[in-house]
């Protein structure tokens, strides 16, 4: 318990490490992953066929190889970017793939009738879309959007490997010089994380309920 | 009417201005393709002397081990992690709160903690040498990890049933045991079972993590050979490419499973790894776990 008091300034540090990892990782990531999802669901051919490779790519390939690709890769192309940006490209690159299959699966949710009675109702296009399809699309998506940003905080544990203090990587340091208070160091640490994952998925939870039909 | 809820189906014009954009896509992607390719050209990452590790006997043979161990401790871990997740999955379901809550609290403790951060913190417990403490500090973690997400498929599996399973088997007079075992546990596994195959793809590309406890497989493996080379980039690719098939040759698997053994009831792996969701999902796509 103590070790942790002492180094409650390190903890908090490494939480902001970790925290900015999760923002901006998981912002690209929406970012880029809607660009993908768009491709992939759009009418054109070539566009669906490049966003089917890239996430079948990108999905089945382990995080850390990413990260190894990116990290010692941008550097012989003359990219010296410091340490947080490689990390933070390599987990947008892996993290979109899944934000794009779960946007796609959750436009793939509404059943194509919706489309066809709204249109039968005299509704345009536009109004189609605003009125009946999205808002539908919008909620199916919260979900599986949750999950993806919970599993990115995790995965953000990696970046320990690749040079940044980040929780998992001061946990580490803590554990080399206080090996007889492992169970705490660890349990503090845990909790840190605990904490991001239970904001994202009660605010994923308020936002469900807020547009649930009623 | 189209064949997508997101547009009409396309007029004469509107097809023209598809094709076009499809021709100035192909450019574009081409060009970034190109621009990729001449760039790693540029760097050398072609010469042959960095790929020839890979036509080497000694570096093939040395990697085919690597991924044997990975293989072996992906089995070792899944196995694990169903037995695991089997015990705790029907904890949660049980009628006594003693037995309920605290495998509630393991569940969603070992879910919303980093995987890698167990496996630190396992390596650390068992002492931080490589070798067999580094193996079984991954194969740990997999087992704690992996068997809380199982627990959670095996919950929404059970919950997937029809209660009628459960009250026939109850007006025929069975003990709760027996309904578990020969009523609701034979019938909800053909419903995980694509799930849990999701999940082992997950497994399998988490094993990569023993990179980091200096445990054998395939990217400890990995690791020498681009420190003996210089060739990390051309490393990490041949990598990726035997990730990547493996992952879709068991994605094929799960597909399989599904159309043989669950039909439509489909538990979504990506929203059962997420905490404090409602995890039972009966349609959407595929789901491949993070």
């Amino acid at each position: 318990m103590d070790v942790l008091i002492d180094n409650a300034d390190l903890l908090l540090a490494a939480f902001g490490v970790t925290l900015k990892l999760v923002v901006v990782a998981g912002l690209l990531s929406l970012a880029w992953g809607t660009v993908l999802a768009a491709m992939r669901v759009g009418p054109i051919r070539v566009l669906q066929l490049a966003g089917g490779v890239y996430v079948t790519l990108f999905r089945n390939t382990p995080l850390l190889i990413i990260l190894l690709l990116i990290f010692f890769g941008l550097p012989k192309f003359g990219i010296t970017w410091g340490y947080f940006w490689p990390n933070v490209i390599a987990l947008t690159l892996y993290t979109s793939s899944f934000v794009c299959e779960a946007l796609r699966a959750g436009v793939n949710s509404i059943p194509l009738g919706q489309a066809e009675a709204s249109r039968s109702l005299g509704m345009t296009f536009g109004q189609s879309m605003r009125e009946v399809i999205l808002p539908q699309a919008f909620r199916a998506v919260v979900p599986p959007l949750a999950s993806v940003l919970i599993a990115l905080t995790k995965n953000t544990s990696l970046v320990a490997i690749f040079g940044l203090p980040d929780l998992t990587a001061r946990m580490k340091d803590l554990l080399t010089d206080h090996a007889s208070d492992l169970i705490w160091i660890f349990f503090g640490f845990a909790l840190a994380y605990v904490v991001i994952v239970e904001v994202i998925s009660l605010i994923a939870t308020i936002i469900e309920r807020r547009w649930r039909v009623a | 009417m189209a064949a997508s809820v997101l547009f009409d189906a396309p007029g004469p014009k509107t097809r023209a201005r598809h094709r076009l954009y499809a021709v100035i896509s192909t450019i574009a992607l081409a060009g970034i393709g190109a621009l990729v390719l001449w760039r790693l050209w540029i760097a050398g990452q072609f010469d042959p002397d960095l790929w020839e590790p890979f036509v080497t006997p000694r570096i093939v043979n040395a990697l085919l081990w690597g991924l044997g161990q990975t293989l072996l401790m992906a089995v070792v871990a899944v196995l694990g992690a169903v037995i695991l997740g089997f015990v705790l999955g029907i904890a949660k379901l049980s009628d006594h709160a003693l037995v309920r809550w605290p495998s509630w609290l393991v569940v969603e403790f070992f879910r919303a903690v980093p995987l890698f951060m167990l496996i630190i913190g396992t390596w650390y417990l068992l002492g931080p040498q490589p070798g067999g403490n580094g193996y079984w500090a991954v194969v740990i973690g997999l087992w704690l990890y992996n068997g809380a997400v199982i627990a959670e498929i095996t919950r929404a599996g059970i919950a997937a049933l029809p209660r009628g399973q459960a009250e026939a088997a109850y007006a025929l007079g069975m003990r709760k045991s027996t309904v578990m075992q020969l009523i609701l546990l034979p019938q909800a596994v053909k419903i995980m079972l694509p799930a849990i195959i999701s999940q082992s793809i997950v497994a399998l590309k988490d094993t990569s993590l023993g990179y980091a406890v200096l445990a054998p497989g395939l990217t400890f493996i990995g690791k020498q050979v681009f420190g003996e080379f210089r060739n990390i980039i051309p490393t990490a690719l041949v990598m990726a490419a035997t990730y990547i098939m493996l992952n879709l040759l068991l994605t094929w698997l799960a597909t399989w499973a599904q159309k043989r053994f669950a039909g439509e009831k489909k538990i979504e792996v990506t929203t059962v790894a997420a905490v404090g969701l409602s995890s039972a999902a009966e349609s959407g796509a595929p789901g491949g776990g993070l």
